[in-house]
């Protein structure tokens, strides 16, 4: 539970604004440009890879942001969930329950959302903390690898990629240490 | 007269060894059960098991308060972690998941026999599909890690299932790993006692290791260097601890009684002492006046003793009350015989003149007390008892074994002159004609008992909290608490009654079937069952049965994964495990050992003797409405088709207990009240003399009730207390206004060595008043005026007057 928490988390989290230092100038502008971003409302796509299953579960939904801590990833198929995170608090809302998680008593998940808070406040060295990051392209069409410095907040995640243009983010793929993976794709909110 | 005063100081002192030995071997107690009736019902027994042993009388609310939050959690944690580790506590929560391991390796080793959804059809190959398609959809979930590594063991959820069996409930909120209160003022620990609640010693334990432990983490975590105010800065840590729950209300309810009936005796006594000398002017006198008070009081310890096995401690701090009377008799006795010794009065006179009339007195009071003897509510019994027992004792001590230890050469300050004084203040009143004063207490009477009347719905309080020895502002904290918790305060319980743990747990789990539906409807909020912990055998059993056999399954399973993204083969450890599901043995309590969930069920479940209960608490639906829709409630349990199955409300249960028990007692007081009249009327062989001593008795009855209604105070059973003392006390003085008076000043002396017992009554009393325990101060505020009123008010009304204006029977006007 903890662990698909903490991945969950980490999808909700790198998502609106991950940023890195490969080429210093490059990832501050690419940060500032994320930082100014207050609002954001997007669509997603979810594939999971998993060696058990003989073809990826897909999920789909919607993504919520508002600057500069409130996160929500409101999943709509195959089963609606709600996940949650405003300030330190993260909560869990499937079928009529609602379970209310303190991040501080998972300590594993704290970098990530860490890392969140610094990217969104321009904190690169806050971020740099807590991943080794690797930056690639230009403004227009750029790629972040973020990759868990400590063991513990890594302990089934090896890596996150996130690709955009601009402030707009297109795919977040977390990779787990077993080889399996998730791919989000991100598009811009169609409909009401 | 010297065999004579051998043979009866002989006897008194064997009487007075035989009661201290009872005394000393008494059985003392000082929990509810004064409260409990002594025959109860089914569901009173239930009541009051509850109220003894329930997991509600074993929990302890720990709040944390000031300071920085993370070190609240830091001293949770430390404290906790101590805790745990004492036998003290059954139980002890902070929010960690400290057990969550080895709880979850328990649930998932037994998931087939836990899990609601094990069925046959489950394991059907429609049933797996639908299950494992449902699981295929949730590895893209939040919880797809999870259920990732579970899948090929658990393709249908079972897991899942039991976890959300378990998290039916309401948790507080979380910072800092630990629990805090909603507005995160509060960290917030649970802690179980083992031992029940009535036991108030091991509660007073149990209350300093939460201290100890307190302290303890409190010096690993020094206040922050720079923050800490001036006055804090010699407190080794700023935060602060506070207590609460039926075990912290037993113990300071207990320590508060002792230290109030210890302090106020001392102060009481010190005042009468002080006053007596001034009175008497000899510490022999002195010591043999309180001679009476002190054989009453252990007269009456020891009759309660003998007749009621434990003498509650409440009885003990009542028998403050009894020196208010019984040292009355030694000041009638010393001032009215040995003072007048010149003129001619001497202990024998005395006794041939006042000790009928104080017999007399006694013997009202007796027959009020002995009114509370029959009442089912013991506390109540026993201080009938005790006074009975102590009046009677303290009488015969003054009317036979003082005059023996009087020593021939006593002198005592002549009281007559204060006497002569305060006659001079009173005649202005007397001088008035019969029919004024008459009319006057008639248009008195009349006005109390009018306002008396219009408040009749109001004025008497029935709730039993109002015997609660705890301040209001303690009860709202720690209703306050429990909100934060969310936590049933386990006020309204679902009680299963059974021979044996098999059936309460079947009984446990029909009425579960009945209450889920309540969750929906938002009736309750949710429910703890011993059975989400433990399932019935025949549950179990049922569950087991359901699982069919390999070879089966292994088809079922092919025939289900057909066009699912998950291939059959994979999925073999879910046949291995099914399979030894099936081949294994069903859950006992013992299985439960070790893991967090021992705890929860034991608090559940009652066992007593040939009877076993299953509690399931309810949890309101909204914690700032705590009241339950118990009727719906009702309604809804009663096609669960047990007659064991109760809903007990504990406080409304515990309440009417308390109606019951303020009714019965109003009745006995009234027959009490009957009784006294026949006594007079009997006694005094004419009517019209009974109604004059009564008349002002009754009148401070009614004033006083009237008075304390008017000030907003709700009456209880310990004022109604008051009231019967106060017509015993009152019968006294006015029984000697009653008496013919004589020409040697009688009068005088009468009234000075009555207002001298009057102001010790006051005095007694008047302290109970700032007791700081509600019960006592009931008592004090009633009993104190109502003395003061009765004295002046016998002194008006009781002697008998001319009906013409020369004629005087009995002429003290000479005088």
């Amino acid at each position: 539970m903890r662990r698909a928490i903490g991945v969950a988390l980490l999808v909700l989290l790198v998502l609106p604004g991950a940023a890195a230092r490969a080429a210093p100038d490059d990832l501050d502008e690419l940060l500032h440009l994320l930082g100014t971003r207050r609002h954001g409302h997007v669509d997603f796509v979810e594939q999971h890879f998993l060696a058990l299953l003989s073809r990826p579960a897909e999920s789909s939904g919607e993504l919520f942001y508002d600057a500069p801590d409130r996160l929500e990833k409101r999943t709509l198929e195959p089963r609606p969930e709600s996940l949650m995170l405003a300030g330190d608090v993260l909560s869990v809302r499937r079928g009529g329950h609602s379970h209310v998680l303190d991040l501080k008593a998972y300590p594993q998940i704290l970098p990530f959302v860490a890392s969140i808070r610094a990217t969104l406040a321009g904190d690169r060295e806050a971020l740099e903390r807590m991943f080794r990051v690797e930056y690639a392209g230009d403004l227009e069409r750029w790629m972040l690898l973020l990759v868990p410095r400590e063991s513990r907040g890594a302990a089934s995640v090896s890596e996150v990629r996130i690709d955009g243009s601009r402030e707009h983010l297109r795919h977040v793929e977390i990779r787990q240490t077993d080889g399996d993976r998730s791919l989000m794709t991100l598009r811009d909110h169609s409909g009401p | 007269m010297t065999a004579r005063r051998a043979r009866v100081i002989a006897a008194w002192l064997t009487c007075i060894a035989l009661a201290a030995v009872i005394v000393a071997r008494g059985r003392y107690v000082s929990d509810m059960s004064a409260f409990l009736p002594a025959r109860p019902t089914p569901v009173q027994r239930l009541l009051v098991d509850q109220l003894r042993e329930g997991p509600a009388s074993r929990l302890i609310l720990i709040a944390l308060e000031r300071g920085d939050v993370k070190i609240r959690a830091r001293i949770s944690v430390a404290m906790a972690r101590r805790l745990r580790l004492d036998r003290e506590f059954t139980g002890v929560e902070n929010g960690e998941p400290v057990t969550a391991e080895r709880d979850r390796d328990f649930l998932f080793q037994h998931r087939y026999l836990l899990s609601e959804t094990v069925t046959a059809q489950r394991f059907s190959a429609a049933g797996l599909k639908a299950a494992i398609a449902e699981s295929i959809a949730g590895l893209a979930s939040s919880e797809g890690l999870m259920l990732k590594s579970l899948l090929p063991r658990d393709p249908t959820g079972e897991m899942l299932q039991i976890i959300d069996q378990m998290s039916r409930i309401a948790r507080p909120q979380m910072q800092e790993g630990v629990w805090v209160s909603a507005d995160g003022e509060r960290t917030l620990l649970v802690a179980q006692t083992g031992a029940a609640g009535s036991d108030t010693d091991a509660q007073e334990l149990a209350l300093g290791a939460i201290r100890d432990a307190f302290a303890a983490a409190c010096l690993e975590f020094p206040a922050a260097d720079t923050t800490a105010s001036e006055e804090e800065e010699a407190q080794s840590c700023q935060v602060r601890i506070n207590l609460s729950g039926p075990p912290v209300f037993a113990v300071a309810a207990r320590s508060k009684i002792q230290h109030a009936a210890v302090r106020l005796s001392i102060a009481s006594s010190a005042l009468v002492v002080a006053l007596l000398l001034a009175v008497y002017r000899s510490p022999r006198v002195l010591v043999l006046g309180l001679l009476p008070v002190a054989t009453g009081a252990l007269t009456g310890i020891a009759v309660v003793a003998l007749g009621f096995g434990a003498v509650h401690g409440l009885t003990l701090g009542f028998g403050i009350t009894l020196i208010g009377e019984s040292v009355d008799y030694s000041i009638y006795f010393f001032t009215q015989s040995a003072i007048g010794a010149s003129s001619g009065a001497s202990p024998l006179s005395w006794q041939r003149r006042q000790w009928p009339i104080v017999r007399l007195g006694m013997l009202a009071s007796v027959f009020g007390f002995a009114s509370l003897l029959p009442s089912g509510f013991p506390g109540l019994a026993q201080l009938g008892a005790y006074s009975v027992g102590g009046l009677i004792a303290a009488a015969a001590v003054t009317r036979f074994v003082l005059p023996e230890l009087l020593p021939g050469d006593i002198a005592i300050r002549d009281i007559t002159p204060w006497g002569s004084r305060l006659e001079h203040l009173l005649r202005p009143v007397r001088r008035m004609s019969g029919a004024a004063l008459w009319g006057m207490a008639l248009a008195a009477a009349g006005i109390a008992a009018l306002m008396l009347y219009q408040q009749r719905d109001t004025l008497w309080n029935r709730e039993l909290s109002s015997l609660s020895p705890i301040p209001l502002s303690d009860q709202r904290y720690d209703a306050k608490l429990r909100g934060d918790l969310g936590q049933a305060s386990a006020l309204d319980l679902v009680v299963i009654s059974g021979p044996d743990l098999e059936s309460v747990l079947r009984g446990a789990e029909r009425a579960s079937r009945k209450l889920e539906p309540l969750i929906d409807e938002k009736v309750i909020g949710g429910f703890d069952s011993p059975a989400s912990y433990l399932p019935s055998l025949a549950t179990q059993g049922a569950r087991r049965g359901s699982l069919p056999e390999h070879s089966i399954l292994r088809g079922n399973l092919a025939e289900a994964t057909a066009g699912l993204a998950i291939r059959s083969d994979q999925l073999a450890p879910f046949l291995d495990d099914v399979e030894s599901a099936r081949r294994g043995a069903l859950l006992t309590p013992q299985d439960l050992r070790g893991t967090s969930l021992a705890a929860g069920f034991g608090a559940l479940i009652l066992h007593q003797r040939d009877r076993w209960n299953a509690l399931l608490p309810l949890h309101a639906a909204d914690a700032a409405a705590p009241n339950i829709d118990l009727a719906r409630v009702k309604q809804a349990l009663a096609g669960a088709g047990s007659g064991d199955t109760q809903l007990l409300d504990l406080k409304s249960e515990s309440d009417a207990l308390y109606r019951s028990y303020l009714h019965e007692a109003i009745r006995m007081s009234l027959a009490g009240l009957a009784a006294i009249v026949a006594l007079l009327w009997v006694m005094l062989r004419s009517p019209a003399r009974a109604a004059r001593v009564l008349a002002p008795l009754v009148l401070v009855v009614l004033c006083v009730a009237a008075t304390l209604s008017l000030c907003g105070r709700q009456l209880t059973i310990l004022h109604l207390v008051g009231m019967l003392l106060i017509v015993a006390v009152g019968s006294n003085y006015a029984l000697f206004f009653d008496a013919p008076r004589h020409a040697d000043g009688n009068d005088a002396l009468t009234l000075a060595s009555l207002s001298i017992a009057n102001v010790s009554t006051v005095i007694g009393f008047g302290l109970l008043s700032f007791s700081g325990v509600p019960v006592l101060e009931d008592l004090g505020m009633t009993v104190a005026p109502g003395a003061l009123l009765a004295l002046l008010f016998a002194a008006v009304l009781t002697p008998s007057r001319p009906r013409g204006a020369s004629c005087r029977p009995q002429g003290s006007d000479s005088a």
